[in-house]
This record gives C-alpha cells, structure tokens and sequence, in this order.
C-alpha cells in the first residue's frame, strides 16, 4: 500500500484539499458563450445564403438575445477574476498561447459585431424606429453597405468563439479530463445545438422550426459520437486519463452526467425532434429546452469534474 | 544561467522548517504556503519505506502556467526562475489550474502568489533561498545548472535524482535525491 500525505499541513483556499479555483462563473459563461455563438453562427450563415426570408427568427430575431448573452457571460467573467482592477491588462497584450488571451480578443470582436448586427435589424422589433442623430444614421448605412461583410465576420469569429470555449478547457494538460481535443469540436457543437433550439423556441413560423429541429437532431447526433470518442480516447491512455473517464463511469460524476446530460439532455430531444419530424405532434418547445438545460449543465460538469482530476504521484 | 533546486529525501526529516522560513521571508498570508512537505509510506507493516519530501513550485522550463497565462504577470525570469508581476495579474487562475503540482494559491490580495526560488530577496544578494539556508539536516542544495561547480550540480552529478511527474511534459527544476 502506498499512502501520500501532506505533513506540513498545506491547505491553501481554493487548492486544498482538491482543486475549486473556479466555480459557476466559467462554465456559466461557457454555456452562454457558445449559445450565442450558436445563434450569431445561424444568423450569419443564412444571410450569406441569402435565406433571409426562409429563417426570419434565425437572421433578424434571435440575435437580439446575443448581446445580452455575452454581456451576462462576460459580467460572470469578470466576476470571476480575483483581481479585478487590473482586468484590463487582458487587452495590453495578445498571447497566441493562451487560449483565455486570444479567446478575450475574439470576445472583443465578437460582442461589437453582434450589437451592429441588432442595430441594423431594429426595425424588426420597433417598425417605427429612429436613431435621433445623423451620425448614427451614417453607421446604419455604412453597415447595411457592408452586411454580407458583416455576416462574415460573425461567421468566423463565432465558430472560433463555440471552439474556445472548449479550448480554454483542453489546453490545461494539468487536469486530464480536460486535456482532449475533442472538448473543442464537442463545446462547440453543444453551443450550436443549443443555438438552434434557441431558435426553434422564438420561431413562429413551422417551416424554420423544422429546418432547426433537423439541424438541431444532427448536432446532437455529432455531440453523441464525440462523447463516446472522448471516452474511448481516455480509457486508451494513460493511467490518470483512465481515471479521469471514471469519474464518469461509475465515479461521483456517473448519474448527473448519464443522466441529465446523455438522456435528458441528448437522448429524450433527439427522440422527440425525430417523433416531430415524423408528423407526431407534442409540444414543440419540450425538446429544445432540454437541450439548452443540457448544454448549462454539460459545462458544470465538465468545469467541476476537470478540477477533481489530476495527475498523481 | 539556470538556476535548480536539489532536496535529498533521505536527510529529509519532515521537519517544516523550509515551510516556516519561507511564509517569515516571503510575508507568506496566514494560512497559505509557497511549500510544504510531502511523506509517502510504501509497503506493508513492519516493511515500511518512507520518503519525506519538501516541495515547492518546480520552475519548469516548459512551464504551463507560463504559457497558460492570458496578460504575461506569470513569466521567466532570471536563471529560468518562473515569476508573477502581481499588478498585471487579472487572478483568473488559468496558472493555478494548469499546473500538475498544485504549487499556486491566490492571494487574498486577488493575484496568484508563489515560490520564486527567493530570487529578489536572497538569490541576487548571493545569499541561498530561505527554505534551503534554514534547513537543520542540510538536506536542500540551490544554485546555477549551468556551473560545474555550484552546489547542485555537484550533487546531481555524483546522486541518483528523479523529478515529480516528468511524464507532464514540464522539465521541471526541482530534483529529489534518492
């Protein structure tokens, strides 16, 4: 038998005796992250296929959620932070190797864009609506020249968005539950699956909201293959990854993972989307609130379960 | 210039001594350390082997913390010492998640706070960091790698030495005499 202890009696906060530097702030705002990554990722794609008239609700609705969105996640963000007054070192310096470094500017990118893109569709939601300055008229139109730019811009600097949140995550080789690259593919499927069940909850219209349960039903089926991928790349590795899989595997993590992530969060909405699909007909907002729930607590698990793994020796 | 830490596990007593003379030194915040002592009890009774071990941040050459970290506070210094600028510290804790010894802590003052090999205060006045000058048994050796001559690379040469979780990819700089 072989027994480790600590005999000078180390328990500094936050480290000892397992590792909670940081708690629902992170994974809050990766879940809202990658949600309005998901919708501003939509919105953008069909303004560039020029489907604007098809998916109403995708292009000129749903992003009006995303500027909040991001600024919830951000305030989470700079809730989290231990020494606050000095956040604004983040924007001094652009470090490549950090992925919390470059994921700060693509936010600064990102949140810009999406409140021009809500300017630019206000009338939508206030027909009446006027800027009272000329100067603000001049924006509008110099941005309704460059829209297709616009949607560009949103496309890309939201699909790196949805990966980095998962990023943040697997570039800790520290902690072995995070360390796959899987983690970012998968965050940012879960937060374009999540977008499209935004979607399908504000749409109004029945043909949007089948395109959206079908793109939604593919997402979830991709996020189902990554995770047993993930699996079977932990449990063919080394010994502190094989322990990582188990704290999913019959460890404290098994039945809330399982559970409210795989079945009701995955499974159960899939099943309703496909009985949809079919012509079955059952409360159409059932399976993407799920899904979103699913995607929230996704990130808490994994937030939580990444701090209890480690490498032991 | 590298600058390495060499603790021989078996003139080690577990003593603390490095602990207390390092949170006096350091101003250390009541309630945290910048390094403790490790024992490992192997084997069976009465076949018991122990390994006593004072341990401290390893000033990695590959440092994850380093690399990990959003602004540049966590950066090497001198000799490959890894350090925190305290005012450009957002305290994020991207460095305390990243690093496999657990060596980082936040200060209640909100920045991340750790050893740094007592680099300002007694290595650049020519004098050994607190834990190694105070220890009772001399079981601590400090100096440059990259002098045949200085006190760590001597014992490195001539003692069997392993390092903690070098499958982590870290190279770290603290060695244990075996």
């Amino acid at each position: 038998m072989k027994e480790e202890i600590i005999v000078s009696g180390r328990l500094n906060h936050l480290i000892d005796p397992q590792l909670h530097i940081w708690h629902w702030h992170i994974p809050l705002y990766l879940f809202l992250g990658g949600l309005a990554a998901g919708i501003l990722f939509f919105a953008a794609l069909y303004t560039i296929l020029g489907k604007e008239k098809e998916y109403p609700t995708a292009v000129k609705l749903a992003p009006f959620l995303t500027p909040a969105l991001l600024s919830i996640g951000l305030l989470a963000l700079f809730l989290d932070l231990n020494h606050k007054l000095y956040f604004w070192q983040l924007y001094t310096t652009l470090r490549l190797e950090s992925p919390m470094s470059w994921g700060a500017w693509t936010l600064m990118v990102v949140t810009p864009a999406s409140i021009v893109w809500c300017a630019l569709h206000i009338r939508e939601l206030f027909p009446n609506w006027d800027w009272k300055f000329n100067w603000l008229k001049a924006v509008e139109t110099f941005f309704n020249q460059y829209k297709q730019h616009l949607a560009w811009v949103l496309l890309i600097s939201s699909l790196i968005l949805g990966v980095y949140t998962g990023i943040l995550f697997s570039a800790f080789n520290a902690r072995p539950l995070w360390n796959t690259s899987i983690l970012g593919p998968l965050f940012l499927t879960s937060g374009l699956s999540t977008g499209a069940a935004a979607i399908v909850l504000m749409s109004k219209k029945a043909s949007e909201r089948h395109n959206f349960a079908r793109i939604d039903l593919m997402l979830i089926g991709i996020e189902l293959f990554l995770i047993v991928h993930m699996f079977m790349g932990f449990l063919a590795s080394t010994q502190v990854h094989i322990e990582a899989a188990h704290l999913f595997l019959g460890g404290p993590y098994t039945v809330p993972f399982w559970l409210f992530v795989v079945m009701l969060g995955l499974v159960i909405p899939a099943l309703l989307e496909f009985l949809e699909l079919r012509g079955f007909h059952m409360p159409y907002f059932i399976a993407p609130v799920l899904v979103i729930l699913g995607g929230l607590i996704f990130r808490f698990i994994i937030a939580y379960a990444g701090q209890a793994s480690r490498w032991l020796y | 210039m590298r600058y390495a830490m060499a603790v021989d596990t078996l003139k080690c007593v577990g003593c603390s001594d490095c602990v207390v003379a390092c949170q006096t030194e350091n101003n250390v915040p009541i309630g945290f350390c910048r390094d403790w002592v490790v024992e490992v009890t192997d084997g069976t009774y009465p076949r018991l082997e122990i390994e006593i071990r004072s341990e401290r941040c390893n000033h990695c050459e590959n440092s994850p913390c380093v690399r990990c970290c959003p602004t540049g506070a966590s950066h090497y210094a001198e000799g490959g010492v890894v350090l925190v600028t305290p005012h450009k510290c957002i305290g994020c804790g991207a460095c305390i998640a990243s690093c496999p010894y657990d060596a980082r802590y936040p200060h209640p003052d909100g920045y991340v706070d750790k050893c740094t090999f007592c680099l300002h205060n007694r290595v650049e006045k020519g004098l050994d960091p607190a834990c190694v000058s105070v220890c009772p048994t001399k079981c601590m050796y400090f100096g440059d790698l990259d002098d045949p001559n200085s006190p760590v690379s001597k014992v490195l040469k001539n003692r069997k030495y392993k390092t903690l979780i070098p499958e982590a990819g870290t190279n770290p700089q603290l060695y244990f005499l075996l």
